[in-house]
């Protein structure tokens, strides 16, 4: 494979600055895809079509292991990083034995919507950069808990999670950990070896491979439950025909990240202070989680703007060919305020304020050059939508 | 033009935004979420808003390629229309929440917002003209005597005209499901939305129970004599004959309507269908698309959305309306809104107040 550097710029014209909902197709990615797309067989049969294709399945699990510090029997192919969370959440406190299942307030709702599948779930709450309180999640434990769960990257606003030190609490009290790492292959990267969690999420399309394919990561002692039918054909527990094109696709977009991580790593990090800095210029701006410190992914910056909805911001920005985003989920087609900045303690009306820029491998200053020129005045148009009800810091965060 | 097409969901307001979107119009789809709580599906041609719907509504948006945006509208509602519906009915009123919904939401709240965030103007798929006059924007019938919406449009002002677009005016309904039809578009063949959209079951009684509780009291015949029992007089409307439930047959054998409501007494009064007939309305709450139109003039008195236009003398004026019916009318409300028409044109608009006979019976 060799791999050809991803050519950063403008994706179809538009500034694109929404990587952490979907990160560009890797030239890679697709011409491994696209290669692999051509094996007949299914993976599991026994003929020579299912030979190749096996072949390419397996080759894709050894070369992920590598680049993810792991042992090729711990990589579980998934539809994508909601399945491995589920999978990992309730197929885990399920395999546990045990009854209680322990997550942070700020997961994503992958996680979080465990709570309407396993009766005793229990959320911690977190600090106003969005990091988990270790302390309450300490206190939470004991002998009944069977699994906790805690992210490694909120996907929102980007703060680091102190994952060690939770995964030493849930492991004090023989408790399984969990981690979703989907936002985190970038940054702080990902090494099953050197963790102590039992189980890591990950998602193929957040760094340049196609959408439907994710990764479970399980230690080999990790018990799990299936929690969908049929022939359990990832590690006897996933059900599905493997899909060898998609799981050769993420191994090479993985593949190409963990060559190029410090190159990437160290545009996005120039990027996302200009970013910054483009932001906190406009009056009654602020960012949220971890804002610029050392806790904050480096492309993922989640902003506040006083007296505007986010909504409004997005459709102006959209215009002017910026794709952003709120980060938030969205049902009905109708944004809902952020949890993770009411777990914050943001209040409502920061939570229909916040919106999302995320960098990613496809990054460049291009993309940000428009938006360093249309955001001052498209803030200003959002905040003459609301009314101009509300203007500077006051009274957001009572 | 920067466009802001309010997109339902349904075939009209597809074949306006495709319309504009040929005129070369810079457009863009917006769809209201006016439930908190949406049905996922639509229960056949009833209520609007599902989830469906919006699927609906982008997928017609992406196939014209245009921007889409759902905008939560639900607590403008709730508050506008389905409160005020609501009490208009404890008041003893019968509401058209139609018209509210196009005079407090479609033309007011997404209006101004869309003009903050640049557009110059909101289009809807309501068959109804705007034509431009010697005095400026005026409003016409449509051109589908089936479909004419201008009734529901009574209500606009001036200045919600002038950025107001009805691309479908000049049109019949069955050339806009072909117009679908020949653009592919999924929602060619979609049954048309009827009722009140926040009662998807069409059981509005059943509605006004459930939020405004039962209430037990008489129904009365025109003498004062009890005739029969009710559980809330929010639960009938002026000229209603079904579901009275009179124990006292009438003392000729003809059927028993709704005359009059008297919600401090908890009291409705029925009688003969000839005691229903008026000639004589009066309005407030008015609203004015003309300034032409002074002193008493020869129009049209429209009172409900397919209700018969009906010759009148009309005086029309900021604080007040006058209508003198040629023939008495049967079924008219105060709560209910009274257009007037000149011809086609729409001069105004105003909220019943009162309906009463001048002639002795």
């Amino acid at each position: 494979m060799s791999p050809s550097a991803p050519e950063p710029g403008r994706v179809h014209g538009r500034s694109y600055l929404d990587h952490a909902a979907n990160s560009p197709l890797r030239p890679v990615a697709r011409s491994a895809w696209l290669e692999a797309t051509e094996a007949v067989g299914n993976p599991s049969a026994l003929h020579g079509s299912a030979r190749a294709a096996r072949r390419v399945l397996e080759d894709a699990r050894e070369q992920l292991a590598d680049d993810l510090g792991a042992h090729p029997t711990e990589v579980l192919f998934t539809s994508g990083g909601s399945e491995a969370d589920s999978l990992a959440v309730v197929g885990g406190v399920r395999a546990s034995g045990r009854e209680r299942l322990v997550v942070s307030a700020v997961e994503h709702p992958a996680v979080l919507g465990a709570r309407a599948l396993w009766r005793s779930t229990e959320v911690v709450g977190a600090d106003e950069t969005a990091r988990l309180d270790l302390d309450a999640l300490t206190g939470a434990l004991d002998d009944t808990v069977g699994l906790v769960s805690v992210q490694t990257v909120n996907n929102e606003v980007g703060t680091l999670q102190p994952t060690d030190l939770a995964a030493q609490s849930a492991h004090r009290v023989g408790a399984r950990f969990h981690t979703d790492a989907v936002q985190a292959l970038l940054w702080p990267g990902v090494d099953f070896a050197a963790s102590p969690a039992d189980l890591v999420s990950l998602s193929g399309h957040k760094v340049g491979a196609p959408v439907g394919v994710g990764v479970l990561l399980a230690r080999r002692d990790a018990p799990l439950d299936p929690i969908g039918l049929g022939g359990r054909q990832e590690r006897d527990v996933r059900s599905g025909t493997q899909s060898a094109a998609l799981a050769a696709a993420m191994a090479a977009a993985v593949a190409e990240l963990t060559a190029n991580r410090d190159e990437e790593l160290s545009r996005v990090r120039t990027l996302g202070a200009r970013l910054r800095r483009i932001v906190l210029e406009i009056e009654g701006a602020s960012l949220n989680g971890a804002g610029d410190g050392e806790l904050a992914h480096p492309g993922i910056v989640s902003a506040t703007f006083d007296g505007i909805r986010a909504d409004d911001l997005l459709l102006l920005l959209d215009r002017e060919g910026i794709d952003a985003s709120v980060g938030s989920a969205c049902r009905a087609g109708v944004h809902q305020p952020s949890e993770v900045v009411l777990a914050c303690g943001g209040g409502h009306e920061r939570a229909i304020s916040t919106v999302r820029f995320s960098l990613g491998h496809s990054s460049s200053s291009v993309d940000l050059d428009p938006l360093a020129t249309v955001l001052p005045a498209a803030v200003g148009q959002a905040r003459a939508s609301l009314g101009g009800r509300r203007t500077g810091r006051g009274g957001w965060n009572e | 033009m920067r466009v802001l097409a309010a997109m339902s969901g349904g075939v009209d307001s597809a074949v306006t935004a495709a319309r504009l979107v040929a005129d070369g119009h810079e457009v863009s789809g917006v769809h209201l979420a006016l439930s908190k709580n949406p049905q996922s599906y639509r229960s056949g041609a009833r209520g609007c808003c599902s989830l469906e719907d919006s699927h609906d509504a982008r997928r017609v948006a992406d196939r014209l390629g245009i921007p889409f945006y759902v905008w939560d509208l639900s607590e403008d509602f709730r508050r506008d229309v389905v409160d005020d519906f609501l009490a208009e009915y404890a008041a003893g009123r019968t509401p058209n929440p139609c018209l509210r919904c196009n005079e407090a939401i479609k033309f007011a709240a997404v209006l101004d917002r869309g003009r903050a965030l640049g557009f110059d103007a909101v289009a809807t798929g309501h068959y109804a003209r705007r034509v431009k006059g010697p005095q400026g924007w005026e409003l016409h019938r449509a051109a589908d005597p089936a479909k004419d919406q201008s009734y529901v449009l009574g209500v606009l002002t001036t200045a919600q005209l002038e950025h107001a677009l009805f691309p479908l005016g000049d049109s019949l309904k069955s050339q806009v499901r072909e117009e679908a039809a020949a653009l592919g578009l999924g929602v060619a063949k979609k049954p048309d939305s009827h009722d009140i959209c926040f009662i998807p079951d069409g059981d509005t009684a059943g509605y006004l129970t459930r939020h405004l509780g039962t209430r037990p009291g008489d129904v009365v015949d025109e003498r004062g004599e009890v005739v029969g029992q009710h559980t809330g007089h929010h639960q009938f409307t002026i000229g209603q004959r079904r579901g009275l439930h009179l124990g006292v047959p009438s003392a000729d054998g003809e059927p028993r309507y709704v005359l009059q409501i008297e919600p401090v007494h908890n009291r409705v009064t029925v009688g003969s269908r000839d005691r229903l007939a008026v000639d004589r309305i009066e309005g407030i709450r008015t609203t004015r698309l003309s300034t032409d139109h002074r002193g008493r003039w020869r129009g049209t008195a429209q009172v409900r959305a397919h209700g018969e236009a009906m010759p009148a003398w009309v005086e029309l004026d900021d604080e007040r309306l006058l209508v003198e019916l040629d023939e008495p009318a049967a079924g008219i409300a105060p709560g209910q809104a009274c257009v007037v028409h000149d011809g086609d044109r729409v001069v105004g608009s105003a909220t019943i107040s009162s309906a009463r006979s001048t002639r002795s019976s």
